[in-house]
């Protein structure tokens, strides 16, 4: 076990802040807004979806400091030990000139009410430290995140695209002072585990993989908290005690990305924004998915790893990985164990995880040569939405033209992410044609009895299904029609 | 005549400037009610909900919430001195807090008080309430099945023949048409902030439209006269039509706590319990019996609009009324009777939306134009053509009033020829005619928006400008700002009105003790209204400034000029600055109150009959889709909207009302779904569930003009237009865009019969009914 502190240490713009008291599940919104009193982050929904919240944190990530975005309203603030938390108090003083992205705002008539304003500067001053001159489809994807009820979000694309003519990034504090930081942050990170509170009220920040599989199998009625966007809600929304907290997400050994021979191996820390490069890389049929996977707030906090363990009927990650064949590695105490994704989904709510027992990684085998994969989120709205029903689909063709294997998984259609066998059975051995697909059809029936509720109804659920084997077939066979927004 | 109407530019009146708070709200400066820093103690309240959608209080523990920590007290129905109900249109049947009976899930029943918000909110969980169900409606046909009863009166408006039009025609078009609500999502939360006073004193801090009602509504609620509330607002994090009346509850549920206990109180409710507690915009059935002839012409209309009103009156007369008043749109209609039938639902009481009901009269209009074109095989944009208001005829509206300034043939002829109609339209019928899964459809629709409250009295402001001895000016007015850009627009007005740089004049925040008797900021008149009042004291403080300058540079009073920056007198240029602290030094008053009342509006609501606007406002938008025939999913290619605003106070604002209008709009029709259970609680109750657009839902190409040329013929203020609410109608052309590529299924023989909102579910079951041949 590594020593303790009774301090949680962060760095909040240009102050350093050192906690010793400190509610288990408090949200850096509430922090920020009623004890610091920095009150131009705003609360929206308090749950992360409208993005009015956003704030930059910088963390150290393999050696580098990087900056993202993430709603501020479901951050725990166990969550930011050792971080660089920037809010929009941050970009200029108050009697000194606006920062390039506030100016381009201003002159670009980008804010109405000014409500969710303060979170799309920081949204866009995110993406412009990365990418100084973005194009449109660059900061549609960064702003899936933040909603604007006033201005239809013209304005703020145009003033987005023209950032860099009011300033250079180089020159923006948190990139020039970047190796400052980094020491800083560095010195933050002590190697001590902080413990905060007692009872249900204590907050545990391990230091390791090691202490935390300790500390778990110790306090099996813990909560691991990793970036919160869903277990944050069961706070803001819910008002469910869930301490004693334990936060992961800050644990270096579970952001490792194995790019390995037969699998690419993430660890359960691993987000999506990090997992997006070797997604693309080796599964580029699920790169479009990637990308709807809630805002980039939600991307950068939330983990592979938690989507899997919070056992979600509506996840979008499950289908595509169940049809992969992917397993994830369960650790209790100095025990692991490895359990296929498709067996880990017992019952809605229920999953194969014992008290005391987490997801330390996650193995997704590579695509075999020849296979077929495609992966079809349906939603109301695009992006920035839960599925009402998400489709994966992989499939391998015999020389002779029939279908030697199919799997087939869909989340929103059952209780839990669920196999479509019956699809998969009626395709077994058929040529891979259309007359195959529409025979298999009414099995999709048989697989799956959906219901009705405020995503979709339950004959367009059964329907979409159907149609998505259409669309894939049809794909796969040069077919396919899709619908491409036409952005710069 | 107007002294606008001869412009200089020195006050940029007429010029784009940036919204006035833009700087602070970049920065994160901007306050709002959350935001202000709270009086020393101030208590926290938080709402106790119904958990059912109608049912008998049979008993109501509350000991447990009263004992929870961090608790001060309850607030029930029993501590409120005054009268408890909030009804805005004085019909008592809206409780502040319920008494032995709820009418909709999420209906308030008692007020937590805490230490914390944190505190009072998990404290408002723990009652235990027995309920006695009784039957619930949620929606227009359980209303209908349960004896339909209504919140207020219906409203009638005829003219001619029904019967005969309908017998005489060719060709009838029968249907109905299912309009969803809106929920506002306004970004900022209802909030308000009440802070005790001596004697029966409160003032409250609110996000409101209306601050004049937050005032009388809490002093019914207190049972205080009026002037012992006062009510400041500076600004919202945005209203739409959502903090007219909505806001009513929170404000006197704080003021009440603030006199109980002698603290400042807050209440700021959770985003999912704004959902649930307010009311949205009307939910309409419209039932339509349309005759017309083989040349698409209308004969005659018959049409009944029922809508979802919720538990109590609210605003459902006037909203029901103004859908009335715009189911003609842009047409004539020789004879025409339409209806209104605003049903009690166990539901939030629906209330002001950004249109007023207008829009949905404008979408019923449009249907039942598709529904003619696709029955002669024509195509629709002909079909509007020729029913369009004349000019010197056919130009009377169901409800008597002449159309006298109608622009529309030039608006939609600009924009047919702007965005390449035509052209467009003739490749998308090739591209379908090929095109397997994806279909397109493109649609111009018009608009011609009604401008005036109905209810004639509102229409009258005031305003409060003083001039200080340094030349420095203090604007208040009867307006709020809720991000519309009324301030900046009413500053420019009396900058340009005193010939001084906009910097001069500071914008103060909303106040019933400045300006009382005020109308809620709504029906798109902010600017109409208050830029009037405010001039009409700039032009008083101006008088009495030219004649002191006369008098001080020794001049006739026709020698003396207003120039920029102060004013000449004979041979001397007499700075502005100067000037006021000359007429302070010479005793003469530096400040005034204005006012002004709509002049030429009449409205008989028992016969149906009058001159309820004072203008129209006109615009017209091209809507370009693509839809997947297998999934439903779609996307909006590309809008071009053209908007009269007569001549514009500030083309960059009004062009951030015209593109926020129509993406709001456009979200309301496709993706903006309210879905009640059986149980009659609200499912879709927050951003995971209740899909507004985001940045990737506005079409790549989205060209929005404001016709340059149009000047309002009405004196109104520079004649201008009002733009608030007309430009969300232009996303009527999206929905119909969608009826198009959905048409193409079955080669545009049928009118698909398409619900709004149009979710991809909605197409698809479009689609299919296309493909088995049916409607």
């Amino acid at each position: 076990m590594s020593a303790t502190t009774n301090t949680l240490r962060f760095i909040l713009n240009d102050e350093e802040v050192a906690l010793t008291e400190l509610r288990a599940t408090e949200t850096l919104l509430d922090y920020l807004r009623l004890s610091k009193r920095l009150r131009g982050s705003k609360e929206g929904c308090a749950e992360g979806d409208c993005g009015a919240c956003t704030v930059l944190v910088g963390r150290l990530k393999g050696g580098e400091l990087r900056y993202e975005s993430i709603n501020a309203c479901i951050a725990f603030m166990g969550s930011l030990h050792g971080t660089h938390v920037v809010t929009i108090e941050h970009l200029s003083a108050a009697n000194g000139p606006l920062h390039p992205v506030q100016q381009a705002m201003v002159d670009f008539h980008g804010s109405q009410c000014g409500f969710c304003t303060p979170g799309i500067v920081m949204s866009l001053y995110g993406l412009w430290m990365e990418e100084p001159r973005p194009g449109v489809a660059a900061i549609e994807k960064a702003l899936q995140g933040n909603l604007c009820r006033c201005t239809g979000y013209s304005p703020i694309v145009r003033a987005g695209q023209a950032i860099s003519s009011y300033g250079a990034a180089e020159a923006d504090p948190l990139v020039a002072e970047r190796a400052a930081m980094k020491a800083k942050l560095a010195a933050l990170h002590d190697g001590r585990t902080v413990e905060i509170g007692e009872g249900t009220d204590r907050l545990i920040v391990p230091a390791t993989v090691d202490d935390l599989a300790e500390i778990y199998a110790a306090n099996p009625g813990a909560t691991l908290v990793s970036g919160a966007t869903d277990v944050g809600l069961w706070v803001t929304k819910f008002m469910r005690d869930i301490g004693p907290v334990i936060t992961i997400g800050h644990l270096q050994e579970l952001h490792s990305i194995a790019e390995t021979e037969g699998a690419l191996v993430l660890g359960a820390g691993v987000t999506y924004t990090e997992a997006s490069g070797a997604i693309a890389r080796h599964f580029p049929q699920l790169s479009e998915l990637w990308d709807r996977i809630g805002g980039a707030q939600v991307r950068n906090a939330g983990t592979i790893g938690a989507n899997i363990a919070n056992g979600s009927p509506i996840g979008d990650t499950p289908p595509p990985l169940i049809v992969l064949g992917a397993s994830i590695t369960l650790r209790r105490g100095n025990e692991r164990r490895e359990v296929k994704l498709k067996d880990f989904f017992i019952a809605y709510g229920k999953q194969d995880r014992q008290p005391g027992e987490f997801v330390e990684s996650v193995t997704i085998p590579y695509l075999p040569a020849g296979e077929l994969l495609a992966c079809y989120k349906i939603t109301k709205r695009k992006d920035e939405d839960i599925s009402a029903l998400c489709g994966a689909f992989r499939v391998f063709v015999n020389d002779d033209g029939k279908v030697g294997m199919a799997r087939i998984a869909f989340g929103g259609m059952a209780a839990t992410p669920k196999r479509a066998k019956a699809v998969e059975e009626a395709l077994l051995g058929q040529p891979w044609s259309a007359a195959t697909i529409e025979a298999a059809l009414p099995a999709f029936g048989v697989d799956f009895q959906p219901i009705s509720d405020m995503r979709a109804s339950k004959e367009y659920r059964l329907l979409a299904a159907q149609n998505l084997l259409r669309r894939f077939h049809l794909e796969t066979v040069g077919e396919g029609q899709r619908l491409v927004r036409a952005v710069a | 005549m107007n002294k606008l109407d001869v412009v200089s530019t020195s006050g940029r009146l007429h010029e784009s400037t940036p919204h006035d708070s833009a700087a602070k709200q970049v920065a994160g400066r901007a306050e709002y009610v959350d935001d202000l820093t709270e009086p020393e103690g101030t208590l926290h309240a938080y709402l106790g909900l119904s958990t059912k959608a109608h049912a008998e209080i049979a008993s109501l523990d509350l000991s447990a919430v009263r004992a929870a920590a961090g608790v001060v007290g309850v607030l029930t129905a029993e501590d409120i001195p005054g009268v408890n109900d909030v009804s805005s249109v004085h019909k008592h049947d809206e409780p502040l807090l319920a008494e032995r009976v709820v009418k909709y899930w999420g209906q308030p029943l008692f007020a937590v008080i805490g230490v914390t918000r944190e505190a009072a909110r998990r404290a408002s969980r723990l009652a235990k309430i027995d309920y006695r169900e009784l039957q619930h409606a949620t929606d227009v046909a359980a209303a209908l099945n349960a004896g339909g009863a209504l919140v207020t009166e219906p409203l009638k408006l005829e003219r001619g023949d029904v019967a005969a039009g309908l017998a005489a025609s060719e060709h009838r078009a029968k249907g109905t048409v299912t309009i969803g609500g809106q929920e506002h999502f306004y970004l900022e939360s209802q909030v308000a902030l009440a802070i005790p006073g001596e004697d029966d004193e409160v003032t409250i801090q609110a996000s409101t439209q209306h601050p004049t009602e937050i005032q009388v509504m809490t002093a019914q609620v207190l049972g205080v006269p009026h002037n012992a509330i006062t009510v400041n607002m500076r600004r919202m994090g945005g209203g739409f039509g959502g903090k007219e009346t909505q806001g009513n509850l929170f404000a006197a549920v704080v003021a009440l706590a603030a006199k109980k206990y002698g603290r400042a109180v807050k209440i700021r409710p959770d985003r999912d319990d704004d959902f649930s507690i307010t009311g949205k915009r009307h939910d309409f059935v419209v039932s339509y019996d349309v005759g017309y002839n083989g040349d698409g012409k209308i004969q005659a209309v018959a049409a009944t609009f029922a809508a979802r009103s919720g538990f109590s009156a609210d605003l459902s007369g006037p909203v029901t009324d103004r859908a009335l008043f715009h189911a003609d749109n842009a047409y004539w209609y020789p004879a025409v009777r339409v209806e209104s039938l605003p049903l009690f639902t166990n539901t939030p009481s629906n209330t002001a939306f950004r249109g007023f009901g207008g829009p949905q009269g404008v979408i019923a209009a449009e249907r039942w134009i598709e529904h003619i074109a696709y029955a002669l095989g024509k195509d629709p944009l002909d079909i509007r053509k020729a029913n369009f208001y004349g000019t010197d005829s056919n130009n009377v509206t169901p409800y008597h009033q002449v159309v006298e300034d109608n622009i529309i043939h030039r608006v939609v002829d600009e924009l047919e020829r702007g965005s390449e109609y035509q052209r467009r339209r003739a490749e998308i019928v090739a591209f379908n005619k090929t095109s397997r899964i994806l279909r397109k459809g493109i649609a111009l629709t018009p608009v011609k928006f009604g401008i005036s409250f109905t209810a004639t009295w509102h229409n009258q402001a005031g305003a409060l400008v003083h001039v200080y001895r340094d030349g420095s000016i203090h604007l208040s007015h009867g307006g709020t700002e809720m991000g519309q850009g009324l301030h900046i627009k009413v500053a420019q007005v009396v900058a340009e009105a005193f010939g001084v740089p906009l910097d001069r004049v500071k914008i103060y925040a909303s106040n019933t003790g400045k300006v009382p008797n005020t109308s809620a900021t709504a029906a798109s008149s902010g600017t109409d209204l208050n830029g009037m009042a405010a001039l009409n004291a700039c032009e008083q403080i101006k008088a009495r400034m030219e004649a002191n300058a006369a008098k001080a540079c020794g001049v006739d009073a026709k020698d003396v000029h207003w120039e920029f920056g102060g004013i000449r007198a004979g041979q001397q240029f007499v700075p502005f600055a100067d000037l006021a602290n000359s007429c302070w030094m010479n005793r003469v008053q530096l400040s005034a109150t204005g006012f002004y009342s709509t002049p030429k509006i009449h409205w008989d609501r028992a016969s149906g009959r009058g001159h309820p606007f004072y203008y129209f406002a006109y615009g017209a938008a091209a809507s370009e889709v693509t839809i997947d025939t297998l999934t439903g999913e779609y996307q909006i290619d590309r809008i071009d909207a053209l908007e009269d605003v007569g001549r514009s106070l500030n083309p960059a604002i009004d062009v951030g009302q015209v593109e926020g209008g129509i993406i709001q709009g456009a979200g309301w029709l496709t993706t903006e779904e309210l879905v009640w259970d059986d149980k009659g609680q609200l499912r879709t109750h927050a951003p995971s569930t209740y899909k507004i657009p985001l940045a990737s839902d506005v079409p790549p190409i989205f060209n929005v003009r404001l016709a340059e040329w149009s000047i309002n013929k009405e004196p109104a203020i520079g004649r201008s237009k009002a733009v608030g609410e007309p430009p969300l109608c232009l996303a009527v052309s999206v929905v119909e865009a969608l009826s198009m590529a959905v048409a193409s299924v079955a080669d545009y023989r049928i009118a698909p019969h398409l619900d709004m909102p149009v979710t991809p579910e909605r197409v698809l079951m479009g689609v299919e009914r296309m493909r088995e041949g049916g409607l």
